[in-house]
């Protein structure tokens, strides 16, 4: 067997879609050996087969996060500029959630 | 129309066993992903023969249940391929606790759905509609065994030296097993004159179709069927059966009265 065989298997991170779901929603990360293992582990352990459901997997390396320590630059400067949201109009009851 | 009752029972103790079977791994699997999936097919299996066992009860009366079908019924009562119930571990004798063999596993549940995928798209149309019902939920299960089961088949096929060759052991040992599908049983005879069931034989060459292309493309070898046909479905069986029986009617049979 080779020193590959022997490797543990890499980490996906799954994303699932509900029924009724608008978007995909981090769920979980599990290990398998390739995207097609992956999908069909996290639908045992993610989606109990509900029908209907969307499932997106992606090795966790191919994703790139944000660091902590960027939070400053990253996101601070938009605390103060209230105008990058359209937050002064209300909302009428009827449209509902937006 | 109801189905005949033996023809029921034939088609219960073939989840339940190997739904017993698939529930063994429990805890043991390759990888904590790999032992959900073994238990969810394990509990789909129990989740079929408990339908199964509703029904035939129903239609059995006297006290039947489907507690008093799987727990205190014998050996030459259950009719389950013999396939279903063989140890996890090939060519060990009877008592031998050998381990579980992955290989074996995932190549008896190949077998096994490839056939049930013909199987229970066809009684979708039995003249039973209990049955029909029954095939229609258990169809969509089984067609996920089969996609689970054949890619596993594939993966240890074209993988390593050595996991070629225990794949291609565990097929050389069960594939003899699967021609107890295609003989006629009675109650399978019986089945078929009275519209519930279907004709066994007929489904042959689609799962030959199914089983060759997914061998090839595992880079496995069919081997020869042999001569020898197991009798399983006529309630005569391997010597692995009533090893199984003992342990998961155990309980019930030390606690005949018991409710949980």
């Amino acid at each position: 067997m080779s020193n590959a065989a022997l490797k543990e298997w890499p980490l996906w991170e799954v994303f699932v879609r509900s029924k009724q779901g608008l978007e995909h929603k981090h769920c979980g990360s599990l290990h398998a050996s390739d995207s097609e293992h992956a999908l069909q582990m996290a639908r045992d352990v993610y989606t109990r087969r509900q029908e209907g459901v969307s499932i997106w997997v992606v090795p966790s390396a191919n994703i790139s996060a944000s660091e902590p320590n960027d939070k400053p630059e990253f996101f601070d400067p938009a605390s103060d500029k209230v105008y990058r949201h359209p937050t002064f109009y209300v909302i009428p009851d009827e449209v509902g959630h937006m | 129309m109801n189905a005949p009752i033996d023809y029921l029972l034939h088609l219960a103790d073939n989840a339940l066993i190997l739904g017993q079977r698939n529930a063994e791994w429990c805890g043991h699997g390759p990888i904590l992903e790999e032992d959900i999936a073994l238990s969810n097919n394990s509990l789909d299996l129990v989740g079929q023969a408990r339908m199964l066992y509703q029904h035939a009860a129903e239609l059995q009366g006297g006290g039947a249940t489907e507690d008093t079908l799987a727990y205190f019924r014998d050996v030459p009562d259950f009719k389950n391929y013999t396939l279903c119930e063989l140890p996890h571990m090939p060519l060990m004798s009877a008592t031998a606790q050998g381990d579980r063999d992955f290989a074996m596993t995932m190549a008896r549940n190949f077998l096994y759905s490839s056939l049930m995928v013909l199987v229970w798209d066809q009684l979708q149309n039995s003249k039973d509609a209990q049955l029909a019902a029954i095939a229609a939920k258990s169809l969509k299960e089984v067609r996920y065994h089969l996609r689970h089961s054949r890619d596993w088949l594939v993966r240890l096929g074209d993988g390593t030296d050595e996991s070629h060759a225990k794949v291609q052991a565990a097929v050389d040992q069960l594939l003899p097993y699967t021609q107890e599908f295609w003989a006629n049983s009675p109650h399978e005879a019986a089945a078929l004159a009275n519209g519930t069931g279907i004709d066994m034989a007929a489904l042959q060459n689609d799962w030959n179709q199914i089983v060759n292309e997914a061998l090839q493309e595992a880079t496995l070898q069919r081997p020869a069927d042999g001569g020898f046909v197991p009798t399983g479905k006529q309630g005569i069986h391997s010597e692995h059966l009533g090893f199984v029986l003992a342990e998961m009617q155990s309980l019930a049979r030390a606690h005949p009265q018991a409710t949980w």
